[in-house]
């Protein structure tokens, strides 16, 4: 063995006890570039993910959705800056991930791909969306590169609010008129498929790269199985339903679903979804269009 | 309606479509750290209006939402430099800092006002602007060199000016640098079709099911 | 410039390092913090630091025993055992 190999397998016994690291230790070249992998398309998926929801920061219906929905797209924003810095301080520049994103070298989560259609999504993404998203944040609070987890902790506190405010959303619908009722149906039928999706698909947490190295610290498997097990019965309480008849929870307490549909996660993921390239447009737009105050603030 | 009510449908107004334009950059501002502060304004505005249409609504037998969201686009009070959609970073600065020195010299004057609950609650707003002029004037000494701010904050002016009642725009000419005299200010009172159009998309959920609550 | 962020979360607390913020200059820097990292009321204080003013020190040489400067290096039972005993079957000191 040689003595950079006995030392990745160091690194790696280190990480796989629990062990974390930080930005000034010595890290294998093959860590480094899972992790700004991983974390640059976590930062991409919070930066994607605030189009879908800014539209409806116009639309909202009273004072309070709307002060609520600001503070809440604020916080993604938020959560994009503290991930990319910690990208960046991993080697690689913001102007490379954004361009990176941008030509589609680098991927966004398959949720921010799709379109939001009426106020129920609004309500039904913050609830449900979000609840898949902390599922593997909460995760991430173990991570085996310390800086990543320590800033998951604010980031997994502001998600607690954007959850709780998209279930005020939706109980206010369900408790109001027919129609709202039906919105709110509809956005969950729309979302049920890329949120069963979300988390990726049931490979073993053992064969997973990003879980080797303690990046993740749980298989895709086990967070939708989280997930089932804390939402569904908050849907279903509420009187609505899942558009998925072989969903059910099993004696054993495992959650049984129809096979998510992979081919569309792919081709979502790849820049293929119905969203996809429109929204990366708009992002280029106004990177393009406010250039130019940028670099006046590097200038002085 | 009393005067009262007026003069303060046309503050709220203002602070509700200046916050509604400036939440427009919410997830797309030149920087992302800017982009977390600039929502922190557009919902401070959103804030300071709905204190107003509170104060008012005891007034007028309504409440804030109503107020907000519920008035024919002709009934609004603003004034038409917050209306303008400038989805563009010269001129949004440019407008947040005109708006924010105009927005100084009336609150000094309402908080001197006889009516205690409307001082104070300009006094409250100033301590929260405080915030939002340091933010402005740290953009426009930023930007100070960039002919296209520049070139903004003249565009802008007249309708600067427009925000105030006549009495107090010498004072905002005073602080700016600016002319008042050479200068026909846009008045209060005639909108212009952005404002139409703001508004068709800020009531469009409320419209869509009549009576629902949300 | 990138500054440290250290947030305080109540008065009289210790500063605890939140994350960084890259910013043209401190007036900037000042401004985004303060919202990035304390919006919510969940900061009682801020300090930033220039990145370039923090030096760490990271390397300690422990080669030799150095416990007796620490309580894990004392182990007082079986003496105190034995002092208890010796003091209790002597003649009692008058108090």
């Amino acid at each position: 063995m040689s003595a950079n190999a006995a030392r990745e397998q160091e690194f790696l016994e280190y990480v796989q006890s629990g062990g974390q690291v930080e930005s000034t230790d010595w890290l294998p070249a093959d860590y480094r570039q899972k992790l700004i992998k991983f974390i640059e398309m976590h930062a991409n998926s919070e930066l994607m993910g605030v189009l879908p929801e800014r539209e409806w920061i116009l639309k909202a219906p009273t004072l309070q959705r709307k002060l609520a929905l600001t503070a809440k797209v604020q916080d993604e924003v938020g959560h994009a800056q503290l991930i990319y810095r910690v990208a960046e301080d991993l080697g690689k520049p913001r102007d490379e991930m954004f361009a990176d994103l941008l030509s589609g070298k680098a991927k966004f989560h398959n949720v921010f791909h799709y379109p939001t259609k009426t106020w129920g999504d609004v309500g039904v993404i913050a609830w449900l969306v979000d609840a898949a998203a902390i599922i593997s944040q909460k995760a991430l609070l173990k991570c085996s590169y310390a800086p990543y987890a320590r800033i998951m902790k604010k980031i997994c506190w502001e998600e607690s609010f954007h959850i709780l405010h998209g279930r005020d959303v939706v109980l206010a619908m369900m408790t109001g008129t027919p129609e709202q009722q039906e919105l709110v149906q509809e956005a969950v039928n729309r979302w049920w498929g890329p949120l069963m999706q979300f988390h990726g698909n049931p490979i073993a947490r053992e064969e997973d790269p990003m879980y080797l190295w303690r990046i993740k610290s749980q298989g895709n498997e086990e967070a939708r199985q989280q997930f089932l097990e804390g939402y569904v019965p908050q849907i279903w309480e509420l009187g609505l339903t899942v558009p998925d008849s072989n969903l059910g929870r099993g004696d054993d307490g495992v959650w049984v679903y129809s096979e998510p549909d992979w081919a569309e996660l792919k081709s979502v993921v790849t820049g293929h979804g119905p969203r996809s390239q429109e929204r990366l447009d708009f992002r280029r737009r106004f990177l393009e269009q406010e250039k130019w105050v940028r670099d006046s603030l590097v200038a002085a | 309606m009393n005067e009262r009510a007026q003069l303060l449908l046309s503050i709220a107004d203002d602070e509700l479509i200046i916050g509604w334009r400036d939440s427009e950059w919410t997830g797309i501002a030149p920087t992302l750290e800017e982009d977390v502060a600039f929502s922190s304004i557009a919902q401070n505005e959103i804030g300071h209006a709905r204190a107003l249409y509170e104060l008012a609504a005891t007034e007028l037998g309504s409440d804030a939402d109503a107020l907000a969201f519920d008035r024919a686009p002709e009934e609004y009070r603003c004034a038409q430099l917050v209306e303008l959609h400038l989805l563009e970073w010269a001129h949004t600065i440019a407008r947040r800092y005109l708006y924010e020195e105009a927005d100084r010299v009336r609150l000094g004057a309402l908080k001197e006002s006889a009516d205690s609950e409307l001082a104070g609650v300009a006094a409250k707003i100033d301590r929260e602007e405080v915030y939002h002029r340091m933010h402005a004037e740290l953009w426009a000494a930023r930007l100070r060199d960039e002919s296209r701010f520049r070139e903004a904050v003249e565009e802008l002016w007249p309708y600067a000016l427009g925000v105030l009642p006549q009495e107090l725009r010498p004072e905002l000419a005073r602080r700016t640098g600016l002319s008042v005299d050479s200068t026909q200010a846009i008045e209060r009172g005639t909108h212009t079709p952005e404002l139409a159009e703001l508004w068709q998309e800020m009531t469009e959920v409320r419209r869509s099911i009549p009576g629902a609550q949300w | 410039m990138i500054f440290e962020v250290f947030r305080q979360e109540k008065k009289g607390q210790a500063f605890a390092h939140a994350g960084s913020i890259e910013a043209p200059d401190a007036a900037f820097a000042d401004a985004w913090a303060r919202e990035q990292y304390g919006r919510r009321g969940e900061s009682a204080a801020l300090w930033l630091v220039p990145r370039d003013a923090v030096h760490q020190v990271n390397d300690w040489a422990d080669e030799f025993d150095l416990k007796y400067r620490r309580v894990d290096g004392y182990s007082i039972k079986g003496r105190l055992k034995e002092a208890r005993e010796r003091a209790s079957s002597t003649a009692p000191v008058d108090r």
